[in-house]
């Protein structure tokens, strides 16, 4: 009799915990869902006022003035300019780190340096923010005066090397997969280090690496606090990097900080500049997945 | 003679090119190095002057020397706290469906799909759920419970793919004993699964841990207030947290508010730098023993 009520018992907690888990993984889907109807809902209420094609085309971005007008076009290019200098910076650092670590390294000097690339990826943004306006830009105005207080250099830099460890730890992975007959076959040809490390590691882990690049770009463009803090609030079209511009998600986070009223066309051009934000590191991601998956494919 | 001395000029060059690029490669790495040494040095040096007792027992004021950051660190811990309790049990749960429940069909297919898609979500996109979700439609205002919310909902993803790597580590051997055994497949989680995945897990949790803390946009998107002087009296207080104190100071213009920044960033970066190191660690010793328990 007991041993029939254990079964049962444990059969009940079983099904019982195979339903409570399934339910927990629904919340994915339905945050997933969550964010995508918010930004469409109140998207169409914007697109109703204003019209797509001046959100698209026009040069001038001023929701909040007496003359209103609705381009997206300059938060787009300060988004850009900063995620431009940003790769620059993070794209050679980033695969040098990465080709030094995979390549020439001793597996203690990798087992030091691996952790401070860690600890430099988990400094909160807020941090960079202070260190690009009160550390960098005033470096910089000493070799370039006429850099303003809000620029798009300084927190470009400091984003690159936000984004630095990202780049270089996935592009060692990508690196590390590349299996080792391949730089052996170079080694009995009598290929230096070198030679083994640009023609042939490179190129074979050349999608893992684009694929780093990649996400680092996605996460750039999506960085708000480095950005609201040391690039201004001035949207501009330009891509002039020593002037204040503002990207997507400073005008965001600029919004959501005064008290624009619910519901009204200000409160809604947010919700148009987070579609936006959301399609372009939606579509960057899935880039990076795809390339991703590329790579797996063909040393797995 | 000459093909030998050609042989020998290509050999040098290739030699120097070597050392070159040795050179140049080191030097990338040095780049970060140096940064973050300047980055703690630059905010040391900024913010000590103002780090005492009185700073962080002292609340907020609108002359800097006497501001202090006590509601931003309750504030803080308050939404930390919020955040683990919601986010760990979640993530875990939804972490030990997806390996070990979930059938390879088109629901977890989708669930895969979603949780790829989040961990590529922007973190100020969240804080605008936030606001029209949990501040708008369920009606909770700009509280703690709100900001707690918002941010487990951000590192969900987190939690989700530590989870289910660490489950993943387990030898399948183990699995199979239990099994073998007559275990429930629950049984054999609770049991079995769960202890062993255990570090790697908390690693997780720890790295969950710091991120939250460091997390500034999504909650100034859901009204983060940054001039509250007083301490979060409950989950339905409005509230402030130590990067938007943070913020707040670093957008004055005056000196003496910047160095405010400078020292509450030296309480940050004890905070989110300690706990990463202990994650570290912690995932370094997990990963040694596990690779000796396999034979």
């Amino acid at each position: 009799m007991k041993k029939v009520s254990v079964l049962r018992r444990a059969k009940r907690q079983e099904s019982f915990v195979k339903k409570l888990f399934l339910v927990f993984s629904l919340l994915s889907i339905f945050t997933t869902l969550g964010i995508i109807f918010i930004l469409v809902f109140q998207a169409l209420g914007f697109f109703r006022k204003v019209s797509i094609v001046e959100f698209l085309t026009s040069t001038k971005w001023t929701p909040l003035f007496y003359e209103k007008h609705f381009g997206i076009l300059p938060l787009l290019t300060g988004t850009v300019l900063i995620t431009v200098i940003a790769i620059l910076v993070a794209a050679p650092l980033g695969i040098l780190t990465a080709l030094f670590l995979s390549e020439y390294a001793s597996p203690r000097v990798r087992r030091m340096v691996k952790p401070v690339l860690e600890i430099l990826a988990g400094v909160p943004t807020v941090v960079y923010g202070y260190f690009a306006l009160l550390f960098v830009t005033p470096l910089l105005r000493r070799f370039i005066p006429s850099i303003a207080g809000f620029n798009a250099l300084s927190p470009g830099i400091v984003m690159g090397i936000m984004i630095l460890p990202l780049v270089a730890s996935l592009s060692e992975d990508a690196m590390q997969a590349v299996p080792l007959s391949l730089r052996e076959g170079g080694y009995a040809l009598g290929a230096t280090k070198f030679e083994v490390a640009i023609q042939i590691v490179l190129p074979a882990a050349f999608s893992g690496i684009t694929a780093s690049l990649v996400l680092a770009v996605s996460r750039a463009v999506g960085e708000t606090m480095l950005v609201t803090i040391a690039a201004g609030q001035m949207p501009q079209f330009t891509f002039n990097p020593l002037v204040p511009i503002e990207t997507m998600t400073a005008f965001i986070a600029q919004i959501s900080m005064g008290d624009t009223p619910t519901g009204s066309l200000e409160y809604q051009t947010i919700f148009a500049v987070g579609l936006v934000l959301f399609l372009l590191t939606f579509l960057l991601n899935l880039l990076a997945r795809k390339l991703r998956e590329r790579f797996r494919e063909r040393y797995q | 003679m000459k093909g030998q001395e050609r042989f020998q000029r290509s050999l040098l060059k290739k030699k120097v090119k070597e050392r070159i690029f040795f050179v140049l490669a080191a030097f990338a790495l040095l780049v970060s190095l140096l940064t973050l040494f300047v980055l703690l040095i630059d905010t040391l040096h900024d913010g000590l002057p103002r780090f005492n007792w009185k700073f962080l027992t002292g609340y907020p004021s609108r002359k800097a020397e006497q501001a202090g950051i006590l509601p931003a660190l309750v504030g803080s811990i308050y939404i930390t706290a919020l955040t683990i309790l919601f986010a760990i049990p979640i993530g875990v749960g939804t972490g030990i469906y997806l390996e070990e429940y979930a059938e390879k069909n088109r629901l977890s297919n989708t669930i895969e799909i979603s949780i790829s898609t989040l961990s590529g979500v922007p973190s100020i996109l969240y804080g605008m759920l936030g606001l029209e979700l949990f501040a708008r439609a369920l009606g909770f205002g700009r509280t703690v419970i709100t900001g707690g919310l918002t941010l487990a909902l951000l590192v969900l993803p987190i939690v989700i793919v530590t989870t289910r790597e660490s489950i993943r580590a387990v030898p399948p051997s183990l699995r199979e004993a239990a099994f073998a055994l007559g275990a429930t497949r629950w049984q054999v989680i609770k049991d079995h699964l769960l202890p062993v995945a255990f570090p790697g897990i908390l690693t997780g949790v720890i790295l969950t841990i710091s991120r939250a803390i460091g997390e500034a946009a999504p909650l100034i998107m859901v009204g983060a207030l940054t001039y509250i002087a007083f301490l979060p009296q409950g989950i339905t207080s409005p509230f402030t947290a130590l990067p938007i104190q943070i913020f707040n100071w670093v957008s004055r213009p005056q000196k003496a508010f910047q160095a405010n920044a400078a020292a509450g960033i030296i309480v940050l970066l004890i905070l989110t730098l300690a706990l990463n190191s202990l994650a570290i660690f912690l995932r370094n010793r997990y990963q040694k023993r596990m690779s000796s328990r396999v034979f």
